[in-house]
């Protein structure tokens, strides 16, 4: 690949607004710290006051958080298209020798739209939370939580180095695990929460192998130094680097094979769904992505690799989102496609980066506002999500209807819709560099109409089958704002494509692209992608909307329906490579220690009895073998030494 | 015949070593003639104020070695960043790992005897034995328990202990390494059966650490006798030169290394050497547990350190193939064992063989200052640093441990702390940052070590090992999480644990133990500076 230059990082010093970056991160957690802290020590008189105002100390938080987020990115705006890169040290983490690690934070045009999207869509999301928690007695720590998740999510994207993103990176997994395992009474939450956290364990190998390969590697993790000297690393280093930041990121942005914590995510109470599993935190795997370019630009191996792995995803989640009766677990599997675009976009060099963050900023507008849609209906309808019970609904509830109606035309790409513009700049791409890809990101454009067609007609249209006794109504207007607020967005949200400007802000930290010729004129991919959505869509209205939709799931269905019920038997082959080997070889052992070792315990209290000859007999036995054990070893130890160094 | 000199004793820098030792002796001397109801509070205040004046004296060395004048004070200088002093004829060196080690101790030790010191845990009596030599289940037993007695011995013989374990990683040549390894073991032994409740399974305990440990203390002896024969001299130093110029005979030589190995790796429950652990751990009073996994695994590492990388390290690559092989299985046994415990201390226990593994993980690393690449550190500055990290968690979470209870004393099963969450949301919740700790969470200290230990490891060229250690550390992360989740999401069984409530001392452990995890996380620069000061050994 002919790649110009790539961008170097090299921050200037923070000034005027800009250093007051650090408050960004600050304030969410101060917030989390009062709310998590002071709640369980107030008192009874005192908690009820706190349970009054510390919702809305959340949402303060956050919200002076974006109205700096603001004045910074409008600060950065007037600074010359050079000076647009600013650092902050805020302290020294660890230094020892000449091994350095300092907190830094870099402030730059990728962090600045993230910046704005975190702290936006959280703090819409805060108060949609005020209204749709409003009865839950743990409502304080859930708005702890919340903060402490903006304020790792702040962590992740604006440390100016691999092991401060690493921070935040466990900083919004251990708040996605206490945030999914929220309703702790329900044993499901708490699976999905163990769920979640282990997957994500696995990526995080991922980066923590990357992190010690830096360190070992370039004796730093700065953004700045290793952009500066990446080109010198021998190229297995950099494909294994490459490779296991994409392992890290399919961890978090659950792509295929780490795809299968997702779905069960939605265990969670709606505002998490949409905030964490929707907008912000599954998305963390595209930033990682795209700011390690400096990485990527030079392993072409890894980056086929994110491209095969982007591809397999967004036909996986799209065929999730087709069987799944959940309205959230609909939603989650095309956030799961979704994501997938956007690692396409990211895998696709220079000429993707840009639109894999478009994509990334309109899917955070219109996903955040269906999820919080879809926990409006789920509002009305007594925590129901199950689609074959709604029906009709858009006369009883018309805000959610229009407003979600507005997030439906964006996801499925309806012309001027942000989601328009988005998706169709990365089919474009894909298309140019590689057909095959291409056809498949069109064939999922399809799909997308299909599936979340399925879901607009199944939720507010066709005939009521409501559950007996439920009373549909719209939600308060503490819910209905920040949905008008978000469906705005996600209608206007294809702006930053006019006149190329996210491709030329962008610029100077993704490289400039030099883009291939299409194989078609992009007006002709554009009707292209049109007319395959209208295909699914009509698809959708022929098979769902003309049709009495059962209340009950058939169970006389199709193979492939049967498979995407399943998750496409994710769990099941989990279940076969991961778990059932390890299993094996937990029990394998468990039985070798239960016989030298849980005999003891249990001969021991049995002895408590007061029979000291059994307790003798037991004793001399299992000391006995645990000798034998220990000559076994030693001799081995011995043995391998000579081996090694004599044979 | 050669004539008797009296070694030369440099009693200022012995000073820390002296106090705990003469503590001890005080302390049965005290026991003896002290009348029993005058005992406790003697004996508490007795050992705590030794241990602080030890720990003056160790920071009094550490001034006067990093002070200008120390050259002309006559230390000697080592190459490098290595200074210190011999002492009683070379068998004993003073140097910054020593002190650094001899620190550690000191502070785990006087967090030990605040945790034997508790009595308000188990309605006003410690968590030992009343009357060790009465048999459970008789009369006798039973009056000591309604007397109230209480066995204050125990104090003498964690200082014992204690002075045993800073000999250890002081020691300059096998035979006196050989008696530390005894002075640190013997006490433990007896420590370990005297607990107040289920006093067979302690018992049992007690003796079975006793066997095994006289077992591979025989392997270790033997292992010294043969590298005599190889070198021809007991003290390191001379060991090294032998090393480093002869080539015959190098088959006793390995032998030799590989039953000393056996020895020190039994002591720090590396697999497939393990096996004692869990029982002792479960079976020792928790005061006992938490000042032995604490201390034994300081103390064994530093020796380890100093035998491997003083005597042996010219032979480095003889030695690290097996070092290999064993920090990996070390941490996959530690690991996947752990997982299908049922009981907290046993889970605890495997727990600390995973840290076993990755404390050796450390061990492979490049060992020279001199030889570092910018950007690294020494593998002697990770492993103590690790050292620090995990002695601090485990101390905390044992004392923890001895708080939830139920009518039976303490309710250890893991099916019995459901619910705890609920219970007592302060207590499981810094359980639950031990854990976190334990599982290398970013901004909790056990990060930062595992970070430490495995760059040392990756730039040694040991990264088949790191894998299994980042493997390792995602399955014994998940083993964590077992434990969080019961505490927070299951319902409780029955009437669900109490949670006693600790007088000062096991406060103040808990909360040093918690405040020392998250600052060695937050900011851990200091004590990685210190451990850098801290240099090399010398040779």
């Amino acid at each position: 690949m002919d790649h110009v230059t790539i961008p170097v990082v090299d921050p200037g010093s923070a000034e005027g607004v800009l250093s007051l970056l650090w408050l960004v991160i600050a304030l969410p957690l101060a917030g989390a710290a009062v709310l998590l802290v002071g709640g369980p020590l107030a008192g009874a008189r005192a908690k009820g006051a706190m349970d009054r105002w510390g919702p809305w100390l959340a949402c303060t938080a956050v919200g002076w958080s974006f109205l700096l987020s603001l004045a910074m990115f409008f600060a950065l705006l007037g600074h010359d298209a050079e000076e647009r890169q600013v650092g902050q040290h805020l302290f020294t983490w660890f230094e020892a020798g000449s091994l350095h690690v300092g907190m830094d934070l870099l402030y730059d045009q990728l962090s600045a739209l993230f910046l704005l999207l975190i702290t936006g869509v959280g703090f819409l999301i805060h108060v949609y939370s005020v209204g749709y928690m409003a009865h839950d007695a743990r409502r304080l720590r859930f708005f702890g939580y919340l903060n402490l998740f903006v304020a790792a999510m702040l962590v992740l994207v604006l440390s100016a180095n691999f092991l401060g993103l690493f921070l935040g990176w466990e900083g919004v997994g251990l708040a996605s695990y206490l945030l999914i395992g929220f309703w702790q009474h329900k044993h499901s939450a708490a699976a999905a929460a163990k769920k979640a956290f282990v997957i994500n364990r696995v990526g995080d190998i991922g980066l923590s192998l990357a992190v010690a390969v830096m360190f070992a590697t370039f004796g730093t993790t700065d953004f700045t130094t290793i952009s500066a000297v990446a080109g010198e690393a021998s190229q297995g280093t950099l494909n294994a680097l490459g490779l296991l930041l994409l392992l890290a990121a399919c961890g978090k942005s659950a792509q295929v094979p780490l795809q299968a914590w997702l779905l069960d995510a939605m265990e969670g109470p709606t505002p998490v769904s949409a905030l964490i599993h929707a907008a912000t935190m599954v998305t963390a795997g595209v930033y990682l992505i795209t700011r390690s370019n400096f990485i990527y630009e030079h392993t072409p191996l890894a980056q086929t690799a994110v491209v095969v792995v982007a591809t397999v995803t967004l036909l996986w989640g799209a065929i999730l989102g087709c069987a799944k009766d959940d309205i959230k677990k609909a939603l989650a599997g095309s956030t799961m496609s979704q994501i997938g675009y956007m690692m396409l976009a990211a895998g696709l060099g220079p000429a993707g980066y840009p639109f894999a963050i478009f994509h990334l900023l309109t899917h955070g507008f219109f996903k955040a506002n269906m999820f919080l849609g879809a926990g409006s209906v789920m509002h009305g309808m007594d925590d129901d999500v199950d689609m074959r019970h709604y029906g009709a609904l858009r006369t009883y509830m018309p805000v959610t209807f229009l407003t979600f109606a507005m997030g439906y035309l964006a996801i499925i790409g309806f012309p001027l819709f942000s989601g328009f513009w988005s998706k169709d700049k990365i089919i474009e791409t894909a298309l140019a560099e590689n057909t095959v890809v291409g056809l498949c990101a069109l064939l999922g454009a399809g799909i997308t109409g299909f599936y979340m067609t399925r879901l607009m007609l199944m939720t507010f249209f066709g005939d009521k089958r409501w559950e007996p006794g439920v009373h549909p109504h719209e939600s308060p207007q503490v819910m209905t704002i920040p949905l008008i607020v978000l469906a705005a967005l996600s209608v206007l949200g294809g702006v930053m494509i006019i006149g190329s400007w996210i491709v030329g802000w962008l610029e100077p930290v993704t490289g400039h692209a030099v883009h291939p010729e299409p194989p078609i004129a992009p007006i002709l991919v554009t009707l292209l992608v049109v007319a395959v959505v209208a295909v699914g869509v009509a698809a959708a209205w022929f098979l769902i909307g003309r049709r009495d939709i059962p209340r009950e799931a058939p169970a006389e269905v199709s193979f492939a329906t049967r498979a995407a019920r399943s998750d496409l038997y994710g769990d099941a082959i989990n279940d076969v490579l991961v778990v059932q080997p390890g299993m094996g070889l937990a029990r394998g052992l468990t039985t070798f220690d239960r016989a030298g070792v849980d005999g003891v315990v249990e001969g021991g209290s049995a002895a408590v009895g007061g029979i000291s000859g059994t307790l003798r007999r037991v004793q001399n036995g299992f000391v006995r073998s645990y000798a034998l054990s220990l000559l076994g070893g030693a001799l081995l130890v011995v043995l391998a030494l000579l081996a090694v160094n004599l044979g | 015949m050669t004539e008797f000199v009296k070694p030369d004793v440099a009693y200022f820098e012995l000073w820390p070593l002296l106090v705990v030792f003469g503590v001890a002796c005080l302390g049965v001397v005290v026991e003896a003639f002290a009348p029993r109801s005058a005992r406790y509070i003697t004996q508490a205040l007795l050992t705590l104020a030794g241990l602080v004046a030890a720990m003056a004296g160790v920071v009094m060395i550490g001034l006067r070695f990093a002070g200008d004048g120390a050259a002309e004070d006559g230390l000697v200088h080592g190459d490098g960043a290595a200074y210190g002093l011999l002492s009683i004829g070379g068998t004993i060196v003073v140097d910054g790992p020593t002190l650094f080690l001899w620190g550690l101790l000191l502070v785990f030790g006087f967090l030990g005897a605040l945790l034997f010191a508790e009595r308000h845990l188990d309605g006003g009596v410690s968590a030992f034995a009343g009357q060790a030599a009465a048999l459970p289940g008789t009369d006798a037993e039973r009056e000591a328990s309604t007397r109230g007695l209480d066995h204050t011995e125990v104090y003498p013989l964690l200082m014992f202990a204690l002075f045993g374990m800073m000999l250890f990683p002081a020691a300059n040549d096998l035979l006196t390494m050989f008696v530390a390894l005894e002075i640190l073991s013997l006490p433990l032994y007896l420590l370990c059966g005297l607990a107040r409740r289920r006093r067979l399974l302690s018992q049992e305990a007690a003796l079975k650490y006793f066997l095994l440990g006289a077992f591979s203390s025989g392997f270790f002896l033997y292992g010294a006798a043969l590298v005599y024969g190889f070198a021809g001299s007991m003290e390191f130093g001379a060991i090294n030169e032998a090393v480093r110029n002869d080539a015959a005979n190098s088959g006793m030589l390995l032998v030799g290394i590989g039953l000393l190995s056996v020895g020190l790796l039994f002591k720090v429950g590396a697999a497939p050497f393990q096996a004692w652990t869990p029982d002792v751990y479960q079976g020792a009073p928790t005061p006992v547990t938490a000042f032995m996994a604490a201390g034994t695994k300081v103390a064994a590492f530093g020796a380890m350190l100093r035998l491997f990388y003083v005597a042996f390290g010219a032979d480095r690559w003889s030695w690290q193939p097996m070092m290999w092989v064993i920090a990996v299985l070390t941490m996959l046994v530690g690991a996947v064992l752990a997982i299908t415990q049922t009981d907290v201390k046993r889970l605890l226990a495997y727990s600390s063989v995973a840290h076993t593994g990755f404390i050796l993980t450390g061990l492979l690393g490049v060992q020279a200052t001199a030889d570092l690449a910018v950007g690294e550190i020494s593998s002697l500055q990770a492993v103590l640093f690790y050292l620090a990290t995990y002695g601090f968690s485990t101390l905390g979470a044992f004392a923890v441990v001895s708080l939830v209870r139920d009518s039976g004393g303490e309710a250890t099963a893991l099916t019995r702390w459901a619910g705890l969450g609920k219970e007592s949301p302060v207590v499981a919740g810094v359980f639950a940052f031990f854990l976190l700790a334990m599982a290398g969470i970013p901004l909790t200290s056990g990060f930062v070590g595992k970070l430490a230990v495995f760059s040392v490891a990756l730039a040694a060229g040991a990264w088949p090992v790191v894998v299994f250690a980042v493997l390792a550390s995602i399955v014994a992360a998940f083993l964590y999480i077992r434990v969080i989740k019961a505490m927070y999401f299951d319902e409780p069984v029955g009437d669900g644990p109490t949670v006693a409530y600790p007088s000062v001392l096991t406060a103040t452990t808990i909360a040093i133990g918690a405040a020392a995890t998250l600052m060695l996380g937050v900011l851990p620069g200091p004590l990685l500076d210190l451990a850098a000061v801290a240099g090399e050994f010398i040779r």
